[in-house]
């Protein structure tokens, strides 16, 4: 580890030497270079990229993490995740999120932004109400839901039972389950998207607008031909964290449903977790990380390239 | 990479100025807003309230008012040992993480902004390679190492892979702070005779305190709210941080919804006061990592 960190510093001296006398002359630059960066190069090897490394080696092996791995079984820990119908379901749930994080929660997002911008009395405050469940830990949404979604005694049970009818459990059925959770999803992060726009909206040059005024514009017409053209990066960057946020989406999974009815609600990262931590298959669980972490650089990779080259 | 540290995300901030609004448009603004906000606070508010209620209560009348209120519920849980060994845990985790995360972040950001010296971008490249991932890719290869190093169950198992996962984003948000600084500064204070070490100790460090703001709530929310990490690293109950422990009490009330209602709004009642006390801060830092 310490050889990496004095590699670089080593060559530095002679680099140095032409460009700047002046700077080469300041005290300390070895000591500075020598102290600062190798605790977080040391850390982020160790627990960050040794680590990756390692899902990528142990991937090939039949492990339960004792001893060393033996049992080299070459690419057979991805073929059974490919054949395995849960990891499907977490699959085409990851898109689901995705999905719906465009079509619904960016456009709500958007069209809340737009009205707490606007001039009236209390629009901070809508902003902190509807901030607030980004905030909340992702175990607590998922527990609150759990209550909401209850069929005894939740908010769901209580209205159908005011209306004299027996409630479902949404979150035991499998068709309802993944739904259900979408919803929570919504509710949770919407508020974060809407402060990314509050801020594009923020930095809409005013004069445009009173351009478009000026020529007569109406309301829709303003937001269709000049607020959203201008916004477009904040509509991308914002998609942008929807597409990372899926992927990592485990924390509400958990007490919400735990990946079940029968995998109806598994996400790659539950998925992960039941079937590599909870059965110590340390081989087929990095596999699972090992794809995971493919998928995120590759749709990180080419949504930067393709969307955000210019932003 | 616009600059948000000097630029933040700020809620409060005067809305667009504009002629006043039509009262049709304001009274369809405030309903469309009312009817938001309801859905956001109600399973908020029903929540705290249904910790006041019997469980019989609950279900039938799991809107209102409690009709009789079981203050016990909260007071049995404010009076046990486990609410505030977890909170305890929580805060000494995240107390931990805030601080390494600084220390090692500055230092290296430092360096990059700073020190010229050989492979620097690469250096600042690889540590950028973190953000692309999250902790969970390698979650079983780390927990192996933690387990060989013997921090399996200690805090610091905890700790260490939740700065190390921090340090990415950090980085970056710190070197592009320190290079936002004036540069007359760097030269006045060479000029004098001061040193790499002196400089960032009295010059960089005393100048960057939003910075270390915006990191410092970055770690200490993540670190806070974190599940997996803990989950996976920490085995003995008297170590849980929150989110683990209403997990347990879960599993142990399964049913009596009105005392793990009570539970979770205890627990999350410090989100809750710390973010309407800093909202200002914790918007701003929350969103700059996003805008970076």
């Amino acid at each position: 580890m310490t050889e990496t960190v004095a590699a670089p510093g080593l060559s530095a001296g002679t680099a140095l030497a032409r460009p700047k006398v002046r700077r080469a002359r300041i005290r300390g630059k070895w000591p500075v270079l020598v102290l600062f960066l190798p605790p977080a190069l040391l850390l982020f090897t160790v627990f960050v990229i040794l680590p990756m490394g390692e899902a990528a080696w142990y991937s090939f092996y039949n492990w339960n993490g004792y001893g060393l791995p033996t049992q080299w079984i070459g690419w057979k820990n991805y073929e059974l995740i490919f054949r395995q119908g849960a990891f499907r379901n977490a699959l085409v749930n990851n898109g689901l999120i995705i999905l719906v994080s465009i079509c619904i929660q960016v456009p709500l997002a958007l069209w809340l932004a737009t009205m707490v911008t606007k001039h009236i009395k209390g629009a901070t405050f809508f902003r902190l109400i509807f901030f607030l469940p980004y905030v909340l830990a992702d175990v607590a949404a998922g527990m609150i839901w759990r209550f909401v979604y209850d069929g005894e005694f939740g908010l769901v049970a209580n209205i159908y039972h005011m209306m004299g009818l027996n409630a479902p459990f949404w979150l035991a059925d499998k068709n309802a389950a993944f739904s259900a959770v979408l919803g929570v999803i919504v509710w949770k992060y919407f508020g974060f998207h809407m402060m990314l726009f509050i801020a594009g909206l923020q930095a809409i040059d005013k004069s445009v607008l009173e351009a478009a005024d000026i020529d007569g514009a109406t309301g829709w017409q303003k937001f269709r031909q000049v607020t959203l053209p201008l916004l477009g990066s904040t509509v991308r960057l914002s998609v942008f964290f929807a597409v990372i946020g899926s992927l990592q989406l485990f924390d509400m999974i958990m007490p919400l449903t735990g990946g079940g009815p029968s995998n109806s609600t598994q996400t790659l990262v539950t998925f992960l977790y039941s079937f590599g931590v909870m059965r110590m298959q340390v081989g087929f669980g990095s596999a699972v990380g090992v794809v995971l972490f493919v998928i995120c650089v590759t749709l990180a990779f080419s949504y930067k390239r393709i969307f955000m080259k210019n932003d | 990479m616009t600059d948000t540290a000097t630029n933040p995300i700020d809620a409060a901030k005067a809305q667009t100025p504009g002629r006043s609004l039509r009262f049709g448009t304001k009274a369809y603004l405030y309903t469309c807003l009312i009817i938001f906000a309801a859905v956001v606070v109600i399973p908020l508010v029903t929540t705290a309230l249904g910790g006041f209620k019997t469980l019989g209560d609950l279900r039938g009348n799991a809107f209102g008012l409690p009709s009789t209120w079981m203050v016990s519920n909260y007071a049995d849980i404010l009076f046990s040992q486990r609410y505030w060994l977890q909170m305890g845990n929580s805060l000494l985790i995240a107390g931990l993480t805030v601080f390494l995360t600084l220390a090692f972040a500055a230092m290296a950001a430092f360096t990059f902004a700073h020190v010229k010296f050989f492979g620097s971008q690469f250096l600042l490249n690889y540590f950028l390679i973190g953000l692309m991932f999250p902790a969970a890719t390698a979650i079983l290869p780390l927990f192996i190492r933690i387990r060989d190093l013997g921090l399996l169950d200690t805090y610091w198992g905890v700790v260490l892979p939740q700065v190390a996962f921090g340090l990415g984003m950090s980085i970056l948000l710190f070197r592009n702070y320190f290079r936002s600084l004036p540069t007359e500064l760097f030269d006045a204070a060479f000029v004098d005779g001061a040193g790499y070490l002196r400089f960032f100790w009295h010059i960089s460090l005393p100048l960057s305190r939003p910075i270390i703001a915006t990191v410092g709530i970055i770690s200490f929310v993540g670190s806070w709210n974190s599940y997996i990490l803990p989950l996976i690293m920490l085995n003995s109950e008297s170590k849980y941080p929150w989110p683990l422990g209403i997990m347990v009490y879960r599993g142990e009330f399964s049913t009596d919804w009105q005392l793990i209602l009570a539970f979770i709004t205890l627990t999350i009642l410090p989100t809750v006061i710390v973010f309407f006390a800093a909202q200002k801060h914790i918007i701003a830092g929350l969103t700059a990592g996003a805008v970076k």
